[in-house]
């Protein structure tokens, strides 16, 4: 997986990541089941990225591991100690706040020499020790700046240092890129990633972009309602989402009407085999990926369940997403731009759907067009 | 109480149409408000500088020398403390009252209570206030009587009501609310992730306040209680209507000089007393500014 490469005084490779373990955490707020049993395991200096919607439990998740807040039951293991009981003080966790955590009244110096003073390291200690955290995460000119004379990346960026600064056993990083404009996220989201690897610092990165959490992680927990619905590589999840509702969040899908029968699916003509092996016989509907359609031309007065009009592309670099105009629904295929290119808006073209096993969606019945 | 007609909290607001406007100068639409500022502010002050630096001979700091009298310095000293000891006690009752109000539901009937009693009773001065105090716990205030009755004098020592003290207990009721109001907005800037953060980097209770919170709300506290000094300082109707004999405090001695009972009124060495409460109050009030300024970056 990752390896601890020492970094100016901050990551030191004596201080490889620690283990991580949350044991079926379970949180409620009066009637909101905000954790509803988690178990997730970290490996020492691994990324894992949390995914899901609003309201999921990712940031409680992130709160009672840092011990902001307390578990109603389930435990937190730090590097082999029960931490459970213990207050965030004492928890040795570095914590990176959505937005708007930095001291007002300190320079960027003194935000991140804060938790060295908190350890009682000596006044020079700290200075030389927050201006190589500073250097780490590409802020050595900074030192000397307050928040309000910082743009909202630069002070991620010493948020970032401050929760380093202190060599914590674990990284807590709370969405903290959402805040910021889009080309910004994308260039700290690497940042956070290469001094992430660079410490060798066990990692929880939530998040709400399914963008950010694959581009960043080494796995990917998806949760829903307090609970983690796959927990796998970026690869795994895309590619191979276990249930109906990763395939929904995770990427785009196209939603087609079929029927069931066998194991199999049949979608507009073409058998489907099915991930699931529990699925009733009977209409169904199949999630299906953009890039598991492809297409072909096809002659102006051709005819059949999977021949329709381009009617948009979207160009997206080496590849581009075409919308097919079945004519009942419309369709998603993504395909090397080079390809797409040859199918302009207005064209016939013949769809096939590659028969990769598919997933059913969730009691949502009906033929809903993608 | 002239200082809090001034907005409480300077917010910074981007101008509502934009950078350029076609139709009509900007200055039209302050005009009302630099003619209100002019009329009730400039000229007043004018007319106390002309009148302070003039007497029968022209140009002269005659008008001055009456400052180095006994009873002037005492006015005087007696205002500073009426307006320090009522400004300390109201800054710190008042902030704990606005502590209670920040840290609960933002949306709570607490809140909305507090609010808007102090609003109102921030702005409750001059003689509805005093004749509340008297009706209360005057000589036959309605709570004295009942005390007496039950065997406790509140005035065994003497009516200290109508003292400096009895002044301090008086302009602690506006000051208080007035401490709530400008104190609440820098509570509500204090940002729950600083303590949060304060606690991940290993800190306890004691070290947010000493190191955090404490240093964050400090200028916001000094400046409120400078608001308070000047506002106590600068009060007129309370006193004037509690106490009708001497001029205990600076602001009474300018009025009594001005109609003086006993027929010598000076119009002179009133503008040359009013001068001296205008500089005091000036120099509270552009300390209090910079120390606005400073909250204001920190926790808008
Ligand atoms: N302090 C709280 N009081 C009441 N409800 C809360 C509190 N914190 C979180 N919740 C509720 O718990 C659920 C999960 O919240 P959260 O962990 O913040 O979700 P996420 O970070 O995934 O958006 C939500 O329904 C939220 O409303
Ligand atoms: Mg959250």
């Amino acid at each position: 997986m990752t390896t601890a490469v020492a970094a100016a005084g901050v990551g030191t490779a004596a201080r490889a990541g620690v283990e991580i373990r949350l044991e079926n955490l379970r949180r409620r707020y009066g009637a909101v089941t905000a954790l509803d049993g988690l178990t997730l395991t970290l490996a020492p200096g691994e990324l894992v990225a949390l995914l899901g919607p609003s309201g999921c439990g990712k940031t409680t998740a992130l709160r009672l591991l840092a011990g902001l807040e307390e578990a109603d039951g389930g435990r937190v293991v730090i590097g082999g100690h029960d931490v459970t009981g213990l207050p965030a003080n004492k928890r040795d966790t570095g914590m990176v706040f959505q937005a708007y955590s930095l001291f007002p009244h300190m320079t960027a110096w003194e935000n991140v020499a804060f938790g060295l003073q908190m350890r009682k390291i000596g006044a020079a200690d700290r200075r030389r020790r927050a201006m190589e955290t500073l250097e780490l995460v590409g802020l050595g000119g900074f030192g000397n700046r307050y928040a309000h004379q910082m743009s909202g990346g630069q002070q991620q960026r010493v948020a970032l240092a401050r929760a380093l600064a202190i060599r914590p056993k674990v990284l807590l990083l709370d969405e903290p890129l959402s805040a910021l404009d889009a080309k910004v996220r994308a260039r700290l989201r690497d940042e956070i990633r290469r001094v992430q690897l660079e410490v060798g610092i066990t990692t929880l990165f939530v998040t709400h972009d399914q963008e950010e959490a694959l581009a960043i992680a080494d796995r990917v927990g998806v949760m829903q309602s307090g609970r983690l619905e796959q927990l796998g590589p970026p690869t795994t999840i895309y590619a191979r989402p276990a249930t109906p509702f990763v395939a929904e969040f995770v990427g785009l899908t196209n939603k087609l009407s079929g029927d069931v029968r066998g194991g199999a699916v049949e979608v507009r003509g073409t058998r489907i085999p099915l991930v699931q092996s529990d699925v009733p016989d009977g209409p169904a509907v199949a999630l299906i990926r953009p890039e598991a359609v492809t297409l072909t031309s096809s002659a102006e007065t051709s005819a059949g369940p999977l021949v329709g009009t381009v009617i948009a592309t979207a160009f997206l670099g080496a590849t581009s997403r075409v919308t097919v105009d079945l004519g009942d629904v419309t369709v998603l295929a993504q395909l090397a731009t080079s390809e797409a290119t040859s199918h302009p808006a207005g064209t016939r073209v013949q769809l096939a759907l590659r028969a990769d096993p598919v997933l059913i969606a969730r009691e949502t019945s009906g033929a809903t067009p993608a | 109480m002239t200082v809090i007609e001034r907005p409480l909290v300077e917010t910074v607001r981007r101008p509502l149409g934009g950078g350029r406007r076609l139709a009509m100068p900007q200055w039209i639409a302050a005009a009302p408000f630099f003619l209100y500022v002019g009329i009730f502010l400039l000229l007043p002050t004018a007319i106390v500088v002309s009148g302070a630096f003039i007497d029968s001979a022209g140009l002269s700091l005659a008008n001055f020398a009456t400052m180095n009298q006994r009873f002037v310095i005492n006015a005087f000293l007696n205002s500073v403390l009426l307006s320090a000891t009522s400004a300390i006690i109201g800054a710190v009752f008042g902030a704990l009252l606005a502590y209670a109000v920040a840290t609960g539901n933002p949306n709570g009937a607490f809140r909305r209570l507090v609010s808007s009693a102090c609003g109102v009773l921030a702005q409750f001065g001059g003689v509805t206030l005093a004749f509340a105090f008297i009706a209360t716990i005057g000589g036959a205030g309605f709570i004295t009587l009942w005390l007496q009755q039950h065997g406790m004098n509140i005035y065994a020592n003497g009516v200290w009501l109508y003292q400096l003290r009895g002044l301090v207990l008086v302009y602690i009721y506006f000051q208080i609310p007035l401490m709530v109001l400008v104190f609440l907005p820098a509570l509500d800037g204090i940002r729950p992730q600083w303590r949060e953060a304060t606690e991940s980097l290993g800190g306890g209770t004691w070290h947010y306040w000493r190191y955090v919170a404490g240093p964050l709300l400090a200028p916001a506290f000094l400046g409120g209680t400078l608001l308070l000094f000047a506002n106590a300082f600068s009060a007129y109707a309370t006193a004037a209507a509690l106490v009708n004999q001497g001029s205990i405090i600076a602001s009474l001695l300018i009025a009594n000089t001005l109609t003086s009972e006993v027929g010598l009124a000076n119009p002179g060495i009133a503008s040359a007393f009013a001068l001296v409460m205008v500089v005091i109050v000036a120099v509270v009030m552009v300390l209090y500014t910079l120390l606005q300024q400073r909250t204001a970056r920190w926790l808008q």
